[in-house]
């Protein structure tokens, strides 16, 4: 199977991302990482090639900070790379990505399954999966936890889609898209031997030109960025002579402000 | 002068921090049950017990740098994690790597490397540590065997190691009492082994410390490391390994001690303001911060030596030296920062204090390396050339 993976660099988890005096977002010297929505997407699509043979090409679109994502993904076991990056792309909204990474796609040629993260912690819109499948006019299965069936050389697979209600089975055809939720098991760990190829890799860089697109239109921008408005809280201690008492004190003061 | 790492060296280091990270709660536990925590299996399969080996013997292929990186991370988390590298990898399979013939190198090295088999070092004895060259454990001569008998002390993983460097006296006739010494691999499930955990430690209480004592137990002749009477110096080196493994792992000791007591000291709050805000708090604060850039720049130049090929000796002396006791020091001023919750396992800085005191006694006591440096300084300690040099690291040869 030739299997692709979109990843993302994003701010690392741990960071605190605020809205500096020019209204740009900032999260300090907080080290850029593979998004960790992406790192469910690699491994499924390492574990899809594990048992059905094939390839995983990553590929993420950005500047050079991208290549924190693309080593990462390499590391883990990803074949080979690409790194897509146009002056043109200064500006983008979720459908402009995804127009370009459709493009890619397109070039890549013949491929049978996309996997993407289920959004990126960053915008956190976790539109662009199926915006690329729209455009390419692919199926697309969102929120992945298991493949219960896949068929590459008929071209169907079945799969759980973790949902709020609990799991759906959907049935799709290949090529298709998928975005990959949590629920699909922890990423492994990139191996040293990984590591060793990822941090030599040279990973190519293609253009608009190379995609033969224009600059695709974006049609969503930000106007402006805020902090949040801070949140007044009051901390109260509830007091009583057992653990009982104080139980009994607490579910009123929680019925009385209608928590329950 | 380059002082950035490389993308390979920062991809192990936040590889190994996930580990480290994922270890603490397991750390806290057993640390409090004063048990050995079941951390090895996890650390042979992500391969962290094959960084410093190359490819060829099993290993990873890493360089002498990622294992001090490694050993940073790994006592970032707990000391007893990097216990494991300093004896595994440092005493056990550097010394096969740097001594061994191809035939040991096969035989002991790959499976270690691999982490299939772990491996220690039993050079200290009941009576013994500093004064090494007058050790009083026996090896004698038989045929194709040496039959050794004795005992030795504070060995780290002495129940869960499979192979032990040991170091015994073959020559008691020998003119100088260190030239009478050899070394050896020795298969430590041999009949005549016998070996325990030490109770009752201060600190390392998740990681597994003990004895061997050997009675007759014979052990090929093949299994010699180096020639006969060549054990002190074979010893002195696996000691070079281990330094710089507790250089590198004190550094992390500090950054841990530093990462706490910021975290703390802008939280906590005393006479209405952080207690970061008094100047006492920011004189620790900083001496920490200072100790860890100068620990890091110590055990990577000694890191560099070794990928060089440079005799690292006199720089792990040194790193180790000013490390560990800045490690100890860092964690004392961590618990004062955190005042009487510092006092209590609540936080962790209680474990890093025990942790830290150990590492100015192990592997060459603070005495001992002040008088190595003060030696080299006046020029009464030189690096004679070795038999077998250390293999530099050589990115082709490696993989």
């Amino acid at each position: 199977m030739k299997i692709v993976v979109f990843v993302k660099v994003t701010p690392d988890t741990a960071a605190t991302v605020k809205v500096d005096d020019s209204g740009n977002v900032t999260w300090g010297d907080a080290p850029l990482v593979l998004n960790p929505w992406d790192e469910y997407a690699v491994e499924a699509a390492l574990q899809t090639k594990e048992a059905h043979g094939g390839s995983v090409t990553v590929v993420s679109m950005g500047d050079e900070s991208a290549l924190e994502a693309i080593r990462r993904a390499l590391a883990m076991g990803c074949n080979d790379a690409i790194r897509i990056d146009d002056p043109a792309l200064a500006e983008d909204d979720t459908l402009s990505t995804a127009k370009v990474l459709a493009a890619a796609v397109q070039k890549i040629g013949d491929v049978d399954m996309v996997f993407f993260g289920r959004q990126a912690i960053d915008g956190d819109t976790g539109l662009t999966p199926a915006q690329t499948a729209r455009l390419l006019g692919w199926p697309y299965v969102g929120l992945v936890a298991a493949f219960r069936e896949l068929d590459a050389d008929g071209g169907t697979f079945t799969a759980e889609r973790a949902i709020e209600e609990g799991r759906q089975v959907v049935a799709s055809k290949l090529p298709a898209v998928v975005s990959v939720a949590k629920d699909y098991g922890e990423p492994r760990y990139p191996s040293f031997m990984g590591i060793r190829k990822a941090a030599r890799a040279k990973v190519p860089v293609w253009s608009l030109a190379d995609l033969g697109i224009e600059a695709p239109a974006v049609k969503v921008r930000l106007t402006q960025l805020m902090n949040p408005p801070k949140r007044e809280v009051q901390c109260e201690f509830i007091e009583g002579e057992t653990p009982e008492e104080i139980a009994e004190k607490l579910a009123d003061k929680i019925l009385a402000e209608k928590v329950l | 002068m380059d002082f950035a790492l490389t993308e390979e060296h920062k991809m192990v280091q936040e590889m190994v921090r996930k580990f480290a990270n994922e270890a603490i709660p397991i750390i806290r536990e057993y640390d409090r049950k004063h048990e050995p925590a079941p951390l090895l299996p996890r650390m042979a399969e992500l391969g962290i017990l094959g960084v410093g080996i190359p490819v060829k013997y099993g290993g990873q292929g890493l360089d002498y740098i990622s294992l001090g990186l490694v050993c940073e991370e790994l006592e970032y988390a707990d000391s007893t994690l990097r216990v494991v590298m300093a004896v595994h990898m440092g005493l056990c399979a550097q010394t096969i790597f740097h001594w061994g013939t191809e035939e040991q190198k096969q035989k002991f090295l790959v499976p270690l490397a691999k982490g299939e088999k772990i491996g220690c070092g039993a050079f200290t004895e009941p009576g013994h540590g500093s004064d090494f060259a007058h050790i009083q454990m026996t090896g004698r001569r038989e045929g194709d065997y040496y039959i050794l008998n004795g005992e030795k002390m504070w060995i780290s993983l002495a129940t869960l190691a499979d192979y032990a460097i040991v170091t015994v006296r073959t020559n008691p006739e020998a003119e100088k009492p260190h030239r009478g010494l050899s070394t050896f691999i020795v298969d430590l499930h041999s009949p005549g082994i016998k070996r325990g955990d030490i109770k009752g430690k201060l600190g390392v209480r998740a990681g597994s410390t003990g004895w061997i004592a050997f009675q007759d137990v014979k052990v090929p002749v093949e299994n010699r490391l180096g020639e006969e009477g060549e054990g002190f110096k074979i010893t002195m080196t696996a000691f070079d390994r281990g330094r710089y493994t507790v250089a590198a792992g004190a550094v992390g000791l500090i950054r841990a001690a530093l990462d706490a007591s910021v975290n703390y000291a802008t939280e906590r709050k005393t006479f209405g303001v952080p207690i970061g805000q008094h100047q006492l708090i920011k004189q620790k604060i900083a001496r920490m911060a200072r100790d860890y850039e100068m620990g890091k720049l110590l055990y990577l130049k000694a890191g560099w030596q070794m990928n060089e090929g440079i005799r690292a000796t006199r720089m792990t002396s040194m790193a180790k030296w000013f490390a560990t006791e800045a490690a100890f020091q860092a964690a004392h001023d961590a618990v004062q920062i955190h005042g009487a919750y510092g006092f209590s396992d609540e936080y962790d800085v209680e474990r890093f204090f025990r942790n830290g005191r150990g590492s100015i006694i192990y592997e060459g006591s603070s005495e001992i390396h002040t008088l190595i440096q003060a030696d080299y300084a006046l020029g009464y300690r030189r690096d004679k050339p070795l038999r077998i040099e250390l293999p530099p690291y050589d990115p082709e040869e490696w993989q």
